[in-house]
């Protein structure tokens, strides 16, 4: 009997089911990352030139990692009304953008300069040797908005520039 | 006794329709990648749900062993479980025999002499043993070591510790298409060049080295030449006289043997000598000691005899396979590179760049296909492969290579679903991508400065 058993074992041909899949086994994506990777949200564009759209572009193809961030912004609240995101990066990059373009909506501009890629990379569950995703998903909202900024700054100087000519 | 109970418990599950056997039989590959159920056949692994498993095309980093083999080891196992080194009873003189015959079947393969072959645990210990053994052999009088930069990192290893002992090595570079140019290592070569070492088959691109005409430049230079031939035998033909070889690497997991077992081919006429890493006993001709793995080598020895039957075979229904994987990819997709010469490149292997596309991405889309990647995120250390940067590919290129890998039991289906999974992630994927976004709208994105940290 003891013999039969141990025959068994030797031959491997006991039940697989004592594989432990989940012992032991570290850098696996966490469920969000995948979520967002199988159902992006705000994947798109807007017109780069609309005066309403800051458009961030940020990382290198070098790198491995470019984010492309644009806000809509409300010009009489300041309120980001919309976002959208285009990432050529890692999954984790994917997902950290696209996390980024969810927190961003419906928020004040000065409210998502505050966004920090500590709480992007704490959502995501990333692993360290994935931090500079959440870093670089801080940075294309920051860029984001700085263009909108000095598009804004443009749209008014021109407007000034042309009162002043006309009158 | 004991072996009659053994055996009555095989022939009791192999007949068993409910044994662990058949239920390895359903979730062979082929029959759970054309038929997607979620109900029962689910997996959840790594936080990624796939139904049945993922179509392995890795064959590159190992292969299934065949069930010819395993038999073969099987019974070896049960029963030729003496020393082969005890030269006093039965038990030793059968194990023996048993890995005598394993070495003629390997020697066939490479057209050598069964005396010319040294057991090893793999091929990373063949690669170390023909680089550090030789080198330190010869240490008095040769300081110099010439290797290619696309060699496998045992090799390039071996060799970096070499430097730190005081030697010198020159990594030549290679061309574009991945081929080492013949006139750079003959500029190359020194009086005091101990070694020169490069690989027939690169296993990440697949290319196939001109190994007949560096035989002949190390043969006129009078240098040993050793070649890392792991991804080589059993796929193209080897003829050690031939390619004028002094030391082969051999693997067996990548010749559908067992995992755990090489062999070093080292030349006798004109004999070539090296140090053992392994001191002992004595035991393969002084260069390897230690007790040999008799069963890991018997299966090595019928992997290598069918290797030199199927070979033939295997090469025609692989390149059919090939074809039909990067024409299907290429009918639906633009921006698709092949990494590596076409012309020079074992057919089982495909290496591929999708371009505007990041490879550790599609690595996560393609959970039910298993291939690798020469990209940076999927390295530890953030930086992309190492062979696609020697061939000279642009950066963002080599962040988006996929390696698929091809065999012996790869059927049709496999391809096909392996192309419609591909085609469809990739897709995505672009979709997704701003620098497809930016070539669409026809900006030139090497032009563009980009803010890197």
């Amino acid at each position: 009997m003891m013999l039969k058993q141990a025959a068994k074992k030797a031959l491997g041909l006991t039940s697989r089911q004592s594989t432990p899949w989940s012992v032991g086994i570290f850098r696996s994506y966490h469920e969000n990352v995948i979520d967002h990777y199988d159902n992006p949200r705000n994947v798109g564009s807007f017109d780069k030139n609309d005066p309403n759209v800051g458009t961030g572009l940020v990382g290198a193809p070098a790198c491995g990692d470019v984010m492309k961030l644009q806000i809509k912004v409300d010009e009489k609240t300041g309120q980001i009304v919309d976002a959208r995101f285009k990432t050529f990066g890692c999954g984790s990059a994917i997902a950290s953008s696209s996390v980024a373009t969810e927190w961003v909506k419906g928020k004040a501009m000065e409210d998502v300069l505050t966004i920090k890629n500590t709480e992007i990379a704490k959502h995501l569950s990333l692993p360290p040797v994935k931090l500079h995703c959440s870093m670089l998903a801080e940075d294309a909202i920051k860029a984001a908005v700085k263009d909108y900024k000095e598009k804004r700054v443009k749209t008014n100087g021109a407007a000034a520039a042309g009162e002043t000519t006309q009158a | 006794m004991a072996s009659k109970v053994i055996s009555a418990t095989i022939r009791r599950t192999l007949t068993n329709p409910h044994g662990a056997f058949s239920r390895c039989r359903h979730l062979s590959t082929a029959a759970a990648a054309t038929a997607v159920n979620y109900e029962d056949e689910s997996i959840l692994m790594k936080g990624v749900r796939i139904s049945g498993r993922p179509l392995y095309l890795d064959m590159q980093a190992t292969t299934p062993i065949d069930p010819r083999v395993f038999d073969a080891m099987n019974d070896s196992t049960i029963h030729e479980y003496g020393n082969p080194h005890s030269r006093t009873h039965m038990y030793g003189w059968e194990a023996e025999n048993a890995v005598e015959v394993a070495r003629i079947q390997v020697a066939k393969l490479i057209e050598a002499s069964p005396k010319e072959i040294i057991f090893m645990s793999g091929a990373t210990e063949a690669n170390n043993t023909a680089v550090k053994g030789v080198m330190h052999f010869y240490r008095d009088t040769k300081k110099h070591v010439i290797t290619t930069q696309t060699e496998h990192k045992c090799v390039l290893d071996s060799c970096r510790h070499l430097q730190q002992e005081g030697f010198e090595v020159t990594y030549l570079p290679v061309k574009t298409d991945g081929l080492v140019d013949l006139e750079m290592l003959k500029e190359a070569i020194r009086p005091d060049t101990g070694l020169v070492s490069i690989m027939a088959v690169n296993n990440e691109i697949g290319v196939v080295q001109p190994m007949e005409e560096i035989g002949r430049i190390c043969k006129e230079h009078n240098v040993p030449f050793h070649t890392d031939a792991a991804q080589a035998i059993g796929k193209i033909p080897v003829d050690v006289k031939k390619w004028n070889v002094a030391l082969m690497s051999m693997s067996a997991h990548k010749i559908y043997g067992p995992k755990g077992v090489g062999a070093l081919y080292v030349r006798r006429r004109p004999r070539i000598r090296l140090e053992p890493l392994m001191n002992g006993g004595g035991q393969e001709r002084g260069l390897r000691s230690g007790t040999g793995a008799t069963q890991q080598i018997v299966g090595f020895g019928a992997a290598c005899e069918l290797a030199m039957k199927e070979m033939e075979y295997d090469e025609k229904w692989i390149k059919g396979l090939q074809e039909r994987l990067l024409n299907g990819i290429r009918e639906k997709l633009d921006g698709v590179v092949v990494n590596g010469s076409m012309d020079s490149r074992y057919v089982g292997n495909l290496n591929l760049s999708f371009a505007y596309v990041e490879g550790e991405s599609l690595l996560m889309g393609l959970k039910e296909v298993a291939v690798s990647s020469g990209s940076a995120c999927t390295s530890a250390s953030l930086e992309p492969s190492y062979v696609l940067r020697a061939l000279g590919v642009d950066e963002d290129m080599a962040h988006t290579s996929i390696r698929f890998g091809i065999g012996r039991f790869t059927t049709k289906e496999e391809i096909d679903k392996a192309v419609e999974l591909t085609v469809k992630q990739v897709e995505k994927l672009r979709e997704m991508s701003p620098l497809y976004e930016m070539v669409k709208e026809g900006i030139d994105i090497k032009n563009i400065q980009w803010s890197q940290h």
